[in-house]
């Protein structure tokens, strides 16, 4: 499938700020999945900086304005080839090695309640089927329900409270499964808007679970689902802020404030572009 | 009652290295020695060489206890603890090049995955880099204790960023300057070639983007911090700017430190923080203290970082026994230096035994320093063990223990005279391009009677260390 | 150099110049209480806490103006940022920051002072006479400025604790100048009276300038003599015009040494270029305490463009 993406990010200071840096994490993962058509990031007044692929496998990229500056604006648009791979990482270069994704955070904690999810299941003789299980009690534990939460909610709070994003959801996968002794992970990227009228959001957050044998494997709770070619996988990280595709701090007085707009179409696949 | 090894004394008689101090400690009459430790102690506080105790509060311009008795090492024997400091330097650094990279060893089964990857120093951010020259610690500070003529035990490696070298090297200054004709009876060999050799270790390290003579600055957290005056003695010895956070920006593909002329490039950075605080976008985001996108110029080529981020992971406590098996594997070299037994309290067998002889044994936090959250159990109260069990048992993974060591002791001037009191070594060694070791270290000496800690956060002083030249 | 370690360096300067004009302060208020006077001497503390900028702290911690409570107030109290201690406190914490931009002498300068201060502090008040304070902060300033003025590097450090010492004297000569200025007006009536007199030459003497003054001028103590020897005579070590000349002797060196020039530059070159054409007359034109203000403003005009040319950290 052919997708186009186009996110803008708009950063405003009440008071003009000093300078901006940036780190971000904005391009589309290689894996045989997804190839690459068109991808371009800019920021307005920004100067390039130090550009690296991470031992996780993702593209970060530095980025520094100088001010005074009010406002900034952070633009991504182009184009990916999608393939379904039924939510397996195929072909990603990467080399933390996945025991680093036991490690737990503050919001992917198991709590009893988080623990219990996982009650009966046998990681050590079905991996797969285990984190299939994961999901789809997640899916049913938590709904979806935009606002029910916000950026710091916990999965065992999530669940508490049995509603939740994205976020939530993939926040309390990655802790059951990581309290199964399976290496979990926060993934975040895009996903194309179905017209199902299922929930959707065009910017978007699942987990992955490593699968001995396997490798990564992605899982959508808050979609009942595998990622397949809707989705464009962006990085991935501990938790949501760890895989935070753009992370900044100004230097300066000024309070910021922001507006996001992400929209994921599908395109023609022409000739031209298959070349 | 245990038997110490006196490094002075053997069998009544005056081991070679300290023969010429028998006289000079003759000669010095109680009035005169008093009269020199005051001398002392007014050049320290004159230089202001102070340090504030941490979690102490009280005065910020303490001074650590100095004692005139020099420590002395022969020839001989510092030439086979120079070898097995600069095998044990190697080893680590092979290590951590080893463990952000394939994890040879680990896949060797030759230390426990979890051990590493879920170490809360091994940093997930630097996977994949290899620091220039391939060197994560470039300064690494090996903890000696001796317990017998040949007996020399490596209680812990610090590869972060060790302090106390500036005592290393004022405690030198100070003895030089107070009694001239010791140096000159004795042959020793001088350690003032640190800051040069450390300031060209730094250079040697400049990044792959430098193409000039790199700018080198220390990093500290600010002048709070107890370890200030030595930030800026190494500053000033070598000739470097010393800097905050705040005096640094990213730009661009570089970092920049802010001058009265404009923004200058800033090549290699010896930091003095912790990875959490070095940069707020990549670690702690509530950091004051650290410099917003470091870590992307560093990692894309744009600047060294000195000790690398992540380099921790080599020095943990539980880490720290497989650091003979690391020799083995990277070197294919026997130790040279021993390891003191270490028992895991995470693993079953351990812990039993542990728990068994808590009276006995001296236990440890594995993220633990200066002494800190540390039982001796021979000198504790049973309250004091008892206390420690329960925390032991709380959180196993958390200590190790090892037996207690019969520390050896060196003659101490004490209030009656002098009388011997229990040491500790700490050397320096550089890696660079080079590994190097000044012929010398951080003596530091427990004060009090009969107690075997020696930090300066818990009444230990600090000796001159000297290196005879053969 | 850093930009912090020249913040540093400039406020250290500053800080032991404010110490010294506490320590005059402190002088001036006992002598002039020392009078006889019908409006009590109480008025004349007034207006040496409103010179000092520090009334309202005083009021607030003691109420009335008693004359232990003053000395403890510009000496001792560390509640009062401009008090002796509280100055040599931060000059010696600038030091120790900036160690390394300084020579032995000066550290041991800074540093002694520090450390008789922490004695002074614990020997009783009773034993400690005002003189004996003010002497001593004058003699450790001195030390402090004379170990700086030989043995220091005569580096761009040198030039930013000059113009700490330069920006600190003039503002601190205007504000002593501003207490009195009444006492200076062109009312016959006053010129002359023995208590107006014994004022002035009191202000003179707290400014070590007593004995200058009369080499400088001799003859009748007047209102022209005195705001021409504080304000426009460059003979005088603290007047007005000694301390832009100062400030722009500096200014240039660095802008030579940069090889650039800054506002700095022109904002100083403006305020010396005001003062070299200025007559007595013109002052008392303009009015004394209006001529100060406005001077007093310059003074906080130039301190924050050498801020923002050479000391906040955003230089280009």
């Amino acid at each position: 499938m052919l997708l186009s993406v186009d996110h803008v990010t708009r950063y405003f200071y009440d008071q003009p700020v000093r300078a901006v840096v940036q780190s971000h994490r904005l391009r589309p993962s290689q894996f045989d999945g997804q190839k690459l058509i068109r991808w371009d990031v800019t920021v307005s007044d920004g100067q390039k900086g130090g550009g690296f692929r991470d031992g996780a496998g993702d593209w970060v990229q530095g980025w520094t304005v100088q001010g005074p500056v009010a406002e900034i604006l952070v633009q991504v648009s182009g184009q990916v080839e999608t393939t379904d791979l039924a939510g397996v990482l195929r072909g990603h270069k990467e080399s933390v090695p996945p025991h680093c994704y036991l490690r737990g955070t503050h919001p992917t904690t198991a709590d009893a309640a988080l623990a219990a999810l996982g009650e009966g299941l046998t990681p050590d003789s079905d991996a797969l089927a285990t984190a299939h299980a994961i999901s789809a009690r997640i899916s049913d534990a938590i709904a979806y329900r935009p606002g029910a939460t916000e950026a710091h909610t916990t999965a065992a709070e999530a669940l508490a409270l049995g509603e939740g994003v994205c976020q939530d959801h993939a926040h309390a996968l990655i802790a059951v499964a990581r309290s199964l002794g399976l290496p979990a992970r926060y993934v975040s990227g895009y996903l194309l808007a179905g017209d199902d009228g299922s929930p959707h959001e065009a910017s978007h957050a699942w987990a992955e679970v490593h699968v001995r044998g396997l490798g990564w494997v992605g899982f959508d709770p808050a979609n009942r689902c595998c990622p397949d070619e809707r989705y464009i996988r962006i990085g991935s990280g501990l938790d949501a802020q760890n895989a935070a595709l753009i992370r900044g701090i100004a230097r300066g007085r000024g309070e910021e404030s922001l507006e996001v707009s992400v929209t994921v179409q599908a395109r023609q696949i022409s000739s031209q572009t298959q070349q | 009652m245990t038997d110490y090894f006196n490094e002075m004394y053997q069998g009544g008689k005056v081991r070679e290295p300290y023969a010429r101090l028998q006289g000079w400690m003759q000669s010095m009459p109680a009035e005169l020695r008093h009269m020199k430790q005051a001398e002392a102690e007014a050049l320290f506080r004159r230089i202001g060489i102070t340090f504030a105790v941490y979690g102490e509060g009280g005065d910020p311009d303490r001074l650590i206890p100095f004692d005139m008795f020099p420590r002395v090492f022969s020839g001989a024997e510092w030439a086979r603890l120079e070898r097995g400091i600069k095998q044990r330097a190697r080893a680590l650094n092979a290590f951590l090049v080893d463990v952000y990279g394939r994890g040879e060893i680990v896949r060797a089964g030759r230390i426990p995955a979890r051990l590493v990857y879920l170490n809360d120093a091994y940093e997930k951010a630097v996977v994949g880099f290899v620091p220039s020259k391939g060197v994560y610690s470039h300064i690494v500070g090996i903890d000696l204790v001796r317990t017998g003529p040949e007996d020399f035990f490596v209680l812990e490696d610090n590869c972060r960023t060790p302090s106390g070298v500036s005592y290393m090297l004022e405690n030198r200054e100070i003895m030089m300057r107070m009694f001239p004709d010791l140096f000159r009876e004795n042959r020793i060999e001088p350690v003032d070639s640190y800051p040069e050799i450390l300031r060209r270790t730094l250079a040697s390290v400049a990044p792959q983007k430098c193409d000039r003579e790199p700018t080198v600055v220390i990093l500290t957290p600010g002048h709070y911090n107890s370890a200030y005056y030595e930030h800026s003695f190494l500053a000033d010895m070598m000739g470097v700017e010393l800097v905050e956070g705040q005096d640094l920006f990213v730009e661009g593909e570089f970092v920049f430190m802010r001058t009265t002329e404009g923004p200058r490039r800033v090549d290699v950075i010896y930091r003095r923080i912790d990875d959490d605080f070095i940069d707020p976008l990549c670690f702690r985001p509530d950091s004051m203290l650290g410099v917003p996108g470091l870590m992307d110029v560093y990692r894309s080529g744009g600047v060294s970082i000195c000790s690398a981020p992540g380099a921790g992971v080599a020095d943990d406590k539980a880490v720290y026994t497989y650091v003979p098996e690391m020799i083995r594997f990277y070197l294919g070299e026997e130790p040279i230096l021993k390891n003191v037994p270490t028992w895991q309290c995470g693993k079953a067998d351990d812990l039993k035994y542990v728990l068994a002889h808590l009276a006995d044994l001296v236990v440890k936090e594995v993220h633990g320093s200066g002494g800190y959250g540390m039982l001796v159990g021979p000198k504790a109260t049973a309250e004091q063990v008892e206390a420690f069990r329960a925390r032991i048992i709380a959180d196993p993974d958390n200590y190790i223990a090892q037996p207690t060591l019969a520390l050896s002791t060196t003659p101490t001037f004490v209030e009656e005279g002098v009388a011997p009191r229990h040491v500790d070594l700490r050397p320096y060694c550089l890696v660079g391009e080079r590994v190097e070791l000044v012929p010398g270290g951080l003596t530091r000496v427990a004060l009090t009677e009969g107690s075997l800690v020696v930090n300066s956060s818990q009444g230990g002083g600090v000796k001159d260390t000297w290196v005879l030249a053969e | 150099m850093l930009s912090r370690t020249a913040d540093n360096l400039f406020w250290l300067a500053r800080y032991v110049e404010r110490a010294e004009t506490s320590a005059r302060l402190l002088q001036v208020g006992a002598r002039i209480a020392l009078m006889p006077s019908a409006a009590g001497y109480r008025n004349e503390w007034e207006s040496l806490l409103h010179a000092s900028g520090t009334a309202s702290g005083f009021a607030k911690k003691y109420g009335e103006a008693v004359q232990r409570n003053l000395e403890s107030w510009f000496f001792f109290d560390r509640d009062n940022s401009s008090s002796v201690a509280s100055c040599l406190t931060a000059a010696r914490e600038n030091g120790r920051i900036v160690r390394t931009a300084l020579t032995t002498q000066v550290w041991d300068a800074l540093n002694g002072a520090f450390e008789e201060l922490r004695q002074l502090e614990r020997r009783p008040r009773s034993e400690l006479d005002l003189s004996l304070l003010t002497d001593w902060t004058m003699r450790q300033a001195a030390l402090v400025r004379g170990s700086i003025d030989t043995t220091l590097l005569r580096n761009d450090g040198w030039d930013f604790l000059n113009l700490g010492y330069y920006l600190e004297r003039a503002d601190n000569t205007a504000r002593l100048m501003d207490v009195k200025y009444y006492v200076l007006l062109p009312k016959v009536e006053f010129v002359g009276s023995g208590l107006d007199n014994y004022q002035w030459t009191t202000l003179l003497r707290a400014m070590s300038a007593h004995r200058a003054f009369h080499w400088a001028y001799g003859g009748e103590v007047t209102a022209a003599k005195i705001g021409h020897f504080l304000i426009l005579n460059p003979q005088c070590p603290r007047s007005l015009i000694t301390c832009v000349e100062g400030m722009n002797f500096h200014l240039d060196r660095l802008s030579r040494n940069y090889h650039r020039k800054t506002l700095a530059q022109d904002k100083a070159r403006s305020v010396l270029a005001e003062l070299a054409e200025m007559h007595v007359d013109d002052i008392f034109e303009e009015g004394l305490h209006e001529f100060l203000s406005r001077f007093i403003v310059d003074m906080a005009s130039v301190s924050q463009v050498v801020r923002n040319c050479y000391l906040n950290g955003d230089v280009r």
